[in-house]
């Protein structure tokens, strides 16, 4: 462990977009020209008053923001330690904490003139924000997804093409999110004059870690003003799932210097972290590079790439973004892992008590937060990033429990 | 030797007046055994030099062709230890064309930097081309190879403008990829009039040979490309050529030598039938 961030300092990226040893710009030749004009446009328009001011409109009106923060109390009296909160970002239009991502996105890419979007995606939830902001600008949009998932999140497939999307499903590997992310790079690589490829997590090459974590800011900043407004303090620790680590790093990023808030994120241990079958890259793997930057990857003694297992499609992913990497690292931010089964018991729990189904994400975060809320002790406040509805995974949830539809 | 092998290939080339033949072939594709027939068969075949791939699981800048053969690769066990040890074992029956590996950074990470050139080294590996290794990126790898005379082959592409091609073009010797197309390997294909002019600036920004690869399937490409680059690089139609032959229950080793054969002879006769 390195010595803790000290406060007000943190500024990562650094120029060469790396949060210490991670992040940085690994991509074929053919694209740095694409990521470095990227690198420029969103510098200016981060520092265009009118460019936030758009966002802004776009999210309170059409995505719904801000969300509420509430007091899941009946789940707060089951775990009996400190308030559990959710950030309920799942109310956003279209189910999830992605859409804050590809607003701004879409945004930036019609800011920079660019006609086409591709998109990868894992659960689906990623592609049908994206496919919902590109029928609302009228611009063409391809989504990348693994044949597993296809299969997998069906309901969602079907939005996409109500939506005008294109939706490819890609064959190779175990056909799931790293396979669909590989073909968006593909796409991208040639067709960059004209695409822009709106990545979903908080990963790959410079800058896209710090502008969806910038996008997805707008969670941590909300949970910031509504705890003060109804606690007058801040949290005392913020807890959330972890795939790529969008919906995390978005709630996490705005509290990163305030070092009495415990930041906790809950990885994917499918099977359990002692076999192969999970999804946790920075508990059981190791840095390597991978999808255009460093960071923690499940990957074998020759640095080929594993396939990671959740029983969500939003968490099977290998790797995760590298801004977590350098939080586990640097001990800024604790991560812990959560399997399947109690994933799936975490989802009939807050269903039963709190009349909300989550999606399979959020209840890997939901499956450890009660033994986080007893650590934080009655009295305190802890607040859970609801990122996701679990409408989509009801017909999974069913097969898993034996109940046919 | 290692670059210096390089170097002198290419001034050989130069003294003979014509453009270089280079050929792709992919590390276990269809095994270890028919990679290392094929190896020491492509000198005598026409390969001026060769590029040999070390399967990686996530081959973002290949079509489909390079794609399947990585798999197939990884199928047959081939590791990058694997790989050197191919490199090796061709090596100690030829002393003379340059072989460069090529591949993505992850493998070459876990090996570690020093280990990794040290051992290539030794097997007489003369360069190296890394796809998702930008300049940006490569200062730690670029001194380890040094360290060995190593050279880090780097990739020009349509997207690279002057300003650009000034980054790409430091630190590095042997050689300068012109990656003809902005795509993945072996899917569009680009015209020799095109590529002429770029071929130049390349030339002038590194003071290197410049090989183009990227799209060139047949022995008139491989002619016309040859007309207007130091090099000309043969790779998905090579890979292409081997796997049919296996669906097909033929000799890969034998078929990949001949598709080599036609397009070396095609790369030979170019810029003769040019003076004719």
């Amino acid at each position: 462990m390195n010595a803790p961030i000290p406060n007000s300092q943190y500024a990562w990226p650094d120029a060469e977009g790396r949060f210490g040893p991670f992040g940085g710009r690994f991509v074929a030749e053919t694209l740095m020209p694409a990521v470095l004009e990227l690198q420029e446009a969103y510098e200016a328009a981060r520092a265009d008053p009118a460019f936030q001011a758009e966002l802004d409109q776009w999210l309170e009106h059409y995505v719904g923001r801000p969300s509420p923060l509430y007091l899941a109390q009946r789940l707060t009296d089951h775990h009996g330690g400190a308030d559990i909160w959710f950030k309920r970002d799942e109310l956003n239009h279209t189910g999830a904490h992605k859409v804050n991502n590809c607003m701004g996105q879409i945004l930036l890419a019609m800011r920079m003139g660019k006609t086409r979007i591709i998109a990868e995606t894992g659960a689906g939830q990623h592609g049908v924000a994206t496919a919902t902001v590109c029928a609302r600008f009228g611009l063409p949009c391809t989504v990348y997804m693994g044949a597993v998932d296809v299969e997998r999140q069906a309901p969602n497939v079907f939005r996409m093409k109500l939506l005008g999307a294109e939706v490819v499903p890609v064959t190779n590997g175990r056909s799931t999110l790293k396979e669909a992310m590989n073909e968006a790079m593909r796409d991208w690589v040639t067709n960059v004059a004209d695409t822009y490829y709106i990545i979903g997590t908080a990963a790959g090459p410079h800058p896209y870690p710090e502008l969806v974590r910038d996008f997805q800011s707008v969670i941590g900043k909300e949970t910031r003003a509504q705890m003060q407004a109804r606690r007058g303090k801040l949290p005392d620790a913020c807890v959330a799932a972890i795939g790529g680590g969008s919906n995390a790093i978005g709630l996490f990023h705005p509290f990163i210097e305030d070092p009495s808030v415990r930041l906790i994120g809950i990885e994917a241990a499918g099977r359990g972290l002692d076999g192969p079958d999970h999804a946790a890259s920075l508990q059981g793997g190791r840095p390597g590079v991978l999808h255009g930057n460093r960071t923690y990857l499940l990957q074998d003694d020759d640095g080929q790439i594993l396939e990671g297992h959740s029983i969500s499609a939003g968490l099977d992913y290998p790797g995760i973004g590298p801004e977590h990497a350098w939080l586990h690292d640097s001990g800024r931010a604790e991560y812990r892992a959560a399997t399947d089964q109690e994933a799936l018991e975490a989802f009939q729990l807050c269903s039963k008590l709190e009349g909300i189904i989550p999606a399979l994400e959020p209840s890997h975060a939901l499956a450890r937060v009660g033994e986080i809320a007893r650590e934080v002790g009655k009295g305190g406040d802890v607040v859970l990033n609801m990122c996701g509805r679990g409408d989509k995974d009801i017909f999974a949830v069913a097969k898993h429990l034996g109940v046919e539809l | 030797m290692t670059v210096a092998r390089i170097d002198a290939r290419f001034a050989a080339l130069k003294a003979e007046g014509r453009a270089g033949f280079v050929t792709y072939v992919m590390a276990g594709d269809p095994s270890r055994e028919a990679t290392l027939e094929i190896l020491r068969g492509l000198p005598a075949a026409g390969a001026d030099l060769i590029e040999l791939g070390f399967p990686f699981s996530d081959p973002m800048a290949e079509g489909p062709t390079i794609q399947k053969a990585a798999a197939r690769g990884l199928q047959s066990g081939l590791t990058l230890k694997g790989t050197l040890d191919l490199a090796r074992a061709f090596r100690e029956g030829d002393a003379d064309t340059p072989l460069i590996l090529m591949g993505y950074l992850n493998p070459i990470e876990t090996y570690g930097h020093a280990p990794f050139a040290r051992d290539a080294a030794a097997a007489g590996v003369d360069g190296l081309i890394v796809v998702d290794c930008p300049p940006e990126e490569a200062g730690p790898l670029t001194d380890a190879l040094d360290a060995e005379g190593i050279a880090l082959i780097r990739l020009a592409t349509p997207t690279s403008d002057d300003h650009r091609l000034k980054t790409v073009t430091a630190r590095t010797s042997g050689f300068v990829y012109y990656v003809s197309v902005a795509g993945v390997t072996g899917v569009k294909s680009a015209d020799a009039d095109v590529v002429a002019p770029a071929v130049a600036r390349v030339r002038a920004a590194s003071g290197l040979p410049v090989a183009v690869g990227f799209g060139i399937r047949t022995p008139e490409s491989a002619g016309r490309m040859a007309r207007v680059a130091d090099a000309v690089v043969a790779g998905s139609v090579l890979v292409d050529e081997g796997a049919a032959a296996v669906a097909e229950n033929a000799d890969p080793v034998r078929r990949v030598l001949d598709k080599v054969r036609s397009l070396a002879d095609a790369v030979r006769g170019a810029r003769a039938s040019q003076m004719a």
